[in-house]
């Protein structure tokens, strides 16, 4: 780890912050992907079971 | 030579995309570790900013991004004005929470960095100030999908507002041309040798810019996909219900 000295809790704060809005946009967006396949394999397979 | 317009069929989209994605994803991860671990742990301190100029490995990356995700969303958008293509509007609509959370992360470390070099979180700064309005435009634009039942009608007037923003996207990258006042400094990246930061700042700078430029493009072609499903699930829908 490098020695931050005074600024350390800025510079911390900075890539905590940037890292985390990542983590939340990336896992959001895997999570929404899941979630509209899933219902699209749903409605795809009664539609061609109806067929 | 396959023209371009042929990823304009939502299959052709998905098949090319599905090719592109782990590379993009990859490369992405691969840029991200290196500039900024090369940066957080392997650069010195500037003699005037001390550690703070670490800051500037995400700073300066999610700025830049910030401002050419709005204008992809321009140039998708305008497709879908002049060619009517649903895929460039879903591109769009795909970005935009993308580029808002790069607007944000700018904003955050802007502020995080201002306060201990400038003294102050936050000054109605020309720059500043633009990049704020640039996020409520990013908003409202989000908003304006969500609030509008007919995709077709979404996408008409949400390239509008696209159009309109783009003002303040130009405006937040020129801003320090346009008014020579406030406290952000100049361009960082510059290609006059006198202007730009040092090489031992440069190159883990760029290899981080690349590493959220992969992560866009890798995002963006990932949320179209998830957005060209969900059209094919609301239409499937729609005809369950008509019987």
């Amino acid at each position: 780890m490098p020695d931050l000295g005074q600024y350390a809790v800025y510079v911390l704060s900075s890539y905590a912050v940037t890292l985390g809005l990542l983590a939340v946009l990336i896992l959001g967006s895997i999570w929404q992907a899941r979630r509209v396949r899933a219902r699209l394999e749903a409605v795809e397979s009664r539609r061609d079971r109806s067929a | 030579m396959n023209s371009i317009w042929e990823y304009a069929n939502p299959r052709k989209f998905m098949a090319t995309s599905a090719f592109l994605l782990p590379w993009t994803a990859g490369l992405a991860a691969l840029c991200l570790v290196t500039g900024l671990v090369w940066g957080f742990f392997f650069t010195p301190d500037d003699f005037r900013q001390g550690s703070t100029v670490k800051i500037i490995y995400i700073h300066v990356p999610s700025a830049i991004m910030a401002v050419n995700a709005w204008l992809m969303m321009l140039v998708a958008s305008l497709i879908w004005v002049i060619r009517r293509h649903h895929v460039s509007a879903l591109a769009a609509k795909a970005a935009a929470p993308v580029g808002m959370v790069f607007t944000v992360i700018a904003l955050a470390t802007g502020a995080l960095w201002g306060q201990p070099m400038w003294g102050t979180w936050w000054e109605w700064d020309p720059r500043l100030t633009s990049f704020l309005i640039l996020f409520l435009f990013y908003l409202g634009y989000m908003a304006l999908w969500e609030a509008i039942e007919n995709p077709d009608s979404a996408a008409d007037l949400t390239s509008v507002l696209c159009l309109v923003g783009s003002v303040f996207a130009v405006i937040s990258r020129y801003a320090l041309l346009f008014w020579n006042q406030g406290l952000h400094q100049g361009a960082t990246l510059s290609l006059d040798k006198e202007q730009n930061i040092s090489n031992v700042f440069w190159y883990p700078l760029v290899i981080a810019l690349c590493g959220f430029g992969f992560l866009f493009l890798a995002l963006v072609l990932y949320r179209t996909q998830t957005e060209i499903r969900a059209r094919r699930l609301k239409a499937l829908i729609a005809q369950e219900r008509m019987g």
